[in-house]
């Protein structure tokens, strides 16, 4: 076999070591975030589930009456807020982060980014602090309209909240990347909204899981979706997180990320 | 002296379910040169060069780019390494330019993004959404996104495909370009043409095994049984000629396989068409095609060509081309067909 050497130069600027001709990890994480974050609210879709559908249902339980509630004593939008707020971590964490992962896994997107400077752990920490950048923005919509509406949460609570609200979304975006990694994208968009509507249905994630029928009031403490809202309750009622929810939260998180890990196909 | 490889695979294998899709395959590929992966759909072109970007684990063999190991080494190496999947792997939801920028913003010193979008013509489709593009304008913009960190390495796996003429001609100068300054590309392609023309170096690949590796000229020329392929005369004129009277010229020639060297006696003239031996011992064969094109098969020499030129002469026509060589006429496509056969798959 013969080979033309058509030259041996080499590129104008010869590197010493590759990782210099990067640019610095938290610059290429933080890009990752914004572009992440751009992506999800510039998708209508995206917004109607992330911001639309959690407000609607805030408004929709506060100032109607077509759920007769047990508020426990509370108001109903003190009762209500929490579980929206808890809603709103599902909706970004679990059913849009599953959608976007989907879709980008399938047109290659996911491995053409890994093949960049960012790589494969960059690219999840980027999707991470996206997920974060937009609960930023679904809290001060929520906590907005619930405060207009006559919110009164729990100060002393207001730290725990910012603990749970991590705690969840690192459960749910661990079963986002679960069903994304597995699953085909059409697969994924279906799976991960009729689980969402499911959870919020039965999960007790709105209200509490004791006002659910006796066997799914069991089962919805154990869920993710219970658990994150009855830590979210907890610790705008009444200041304090129940460690049992904090538990079960912590083990599905344990669960999702290790399932994730081993199971994510990047092709 | 040759520059160390830009990119070394030996003995690769990687298997999908137990069935080997790349089976003990080597490849080599040199800075400042085009290194063309060619082969059927399924041949394990992409597979390939999935293991040479980090994208998938070789089951057994190595790879080595720049001298390290593209799973172990991917931090190292990833800064110096530009890769434009087949499927592309552009978000659908960002504009155009918005996602060069982004790509850009991995590397410490990008190319400058607007002459590379003015360069590749994206500057007309900037604000677009990925999913309005055509599929050569997202080929053109994964192309920019391979190139924007100013790679040693770059793999370009079926960059033509879904591309009109002009973007084809635009990808291959910047192709040419990087060549130029000393970046290794390694393209996969089942597009002869791009091979041929954009080519150094081309490995023929099937059932994932390179079949044949060299330059073009070294395909064309001993690729497949090309060098027992008879001499021939390629005419190019008009459509509709007699061809029985060369026929009749050439069989009337002195028998230049008798004669070693296939030199015609200086100055012999061209004998009468009465005198011809049967046809049927001729050597030579006359075939016309339909399109105006004559391929005149036998001991070509000097007289065979001067016969030709005669019987051109006798019908008035003047032709666009006469070729003579051997397997005249023989593209990358034949070889390529030699090598990989022609069954569909």
């Amino acid at each position: 076999m013969t080979t033309t050497q058509p030259g041996t130069v080499h590129p104008a600027e010869p590197p010493a070591s590759g990782e210099d001709r990067a640019a610095p990890a938290w610059r290429r994480i933080a890009a990752q975030a914004s572009f992440e974050t751009r992506a999800i609210l510039r998708n209508g879709e995206q917004l109607l589930v992330t911001i639309v559908l959690p407000v609607l249902v805030l408004v929709g339980l506060v100032r109607t009456s077509f759920l007769d509630l047990d508020t426990q004593g509370w108001s109903r939008v003190d009762f209500v807020t929490p579980g929206v707020l808890a809603l709103a971590v599902m909706s970004t964490a679990f059913t849009s982060q599953a959608i976007a992962t989907a879709f980008d896994r399938r047109n290659g997107v996911l491995r053409l980014l890994a093949t960049t400077p960012l790589g494969r752990g960059g690219l999840l920490a980027g999707k991470v602090l996206g997920v974060l950048a937009v609960e930023v923005v679904q809290v001060v919509v929520i906590a907005g309209v619930a405060l207009a509406l006559g919110w009164r949460p729990a100060l002393a609570g207001l730290p725990a909240v910012v603990g749970v609200t991590l705690l969840g979304t690192a459960a749910f975006t661990a079963l986002a990347l679960l069903l994304a990694g597995t699953l085909r994208a059409e697969g994924v968009l279906a799976v991960a909204n009729l689980l969402l509507v499911l959870l919020l249905v039965g999960g007790g994630v709105l209200l509490p899981a004791g006002e659910l029928a006796a066997p799914l009031a069991h089962l919805a403490v154990l869920l993710p979706s219970g658990a994150l809202g009855e830590a979210m309750r907890g610790a705008l009622l009444e200041g304090t997180v129940p460690a049992f929810s904090v538990v079960v939260l912590l083990g599905w998180t344990a669960a999702l990320g290790w399932g994730a890990s081993k199971l994510f196909r990047w092709h | 002296m040759p520059a160390s490889p830009a990119l070394e695979v030996r003995g690769l294998v990687k298997r999908y379910d137990g069935r080997a899709v790349v089976d003990h395959l080597d490849l080599v590929a040199r800075p400042g040169a085009v290194t063309a992966v060619l082969g059927p759909n399924g041949a394990g072109k992409t597979t390939t060069v999935e293991c040479c970007e980090g994208l998938r684990a070789p089951d057994a063999g190595t790879v080595r780019v720049l001298g390290l190991d593209p799973v172990a080494d991917a931090r190292r190496l990833r800064p110096r390494v530009g890769v434009m999947l087949q499927d592309g792997g552009l978000p659908t939801g960002v504009r155009a330019l918005e996602m060069l920028r982004h790509v850009a913003s991995m590397y410490a010193r990008p190319r400058d993004v607007a002459e590379l979008s003015a360069r590749l013509g994206l500057d007309s489709f900037a604000r677009t959404t990925v999913r309005r593009l055509s599929g050569g304008q997202r080929q053109r913009l994964a192309l920019a996104a391979a190139v924007v960190g100013r790679p040693e390495v770059v793999f370009l796996d079926e960059p033509s495909a879904g591309m009109d003429p002009q973007s084809r001609r635009a990808v291959w100068d910047l192709v040419r370009e990087l060549r130029a300054d000393g970046v290794a590309i390694v393209l996969t392609t089942h597009l002869m043409d791009e091979a041929q023309d954009l080519a150094d170096l081309v490995h023929v690949v099937d059932h994932g095994r390179v079949i044949a590796s060299g330059t073009v000229a070294d395909l064309l020329a001993d690729g497949g049984d090309a060098a027992d392929a008879p001499a021939t005369v390629l005419v190019e004129a008009t459509p509709g000629l007699e061809t029985e009277p060369l026929a009749k010229a050439l069989a009337a020639l002195p028998h230049a396989a008798a004669q070693p060297g296939g030199a015609a006696k200086p100055g012999s003239p061209v004998p009468d068409a009465g005198d011809a031996p049967p046809a049927d011992t001729s050597p030579w064969s006359v075939v016309a095609g339909a399109d105006g094109t004559y391929t005149v098969t036998g001991p070509v020499d000097p007289r065979a060509v001067e016969a030709v030129a005669a019987w051109l002469a006798d019908q008035g026509v003047l032709a666009r081309s006469v070729t003579t060589g051997r397997g005249t006429g023989r593209t990358l496509e034949d070889v390529f067909l030699d090598l990989t056969g022609r069954h569909l798959r």
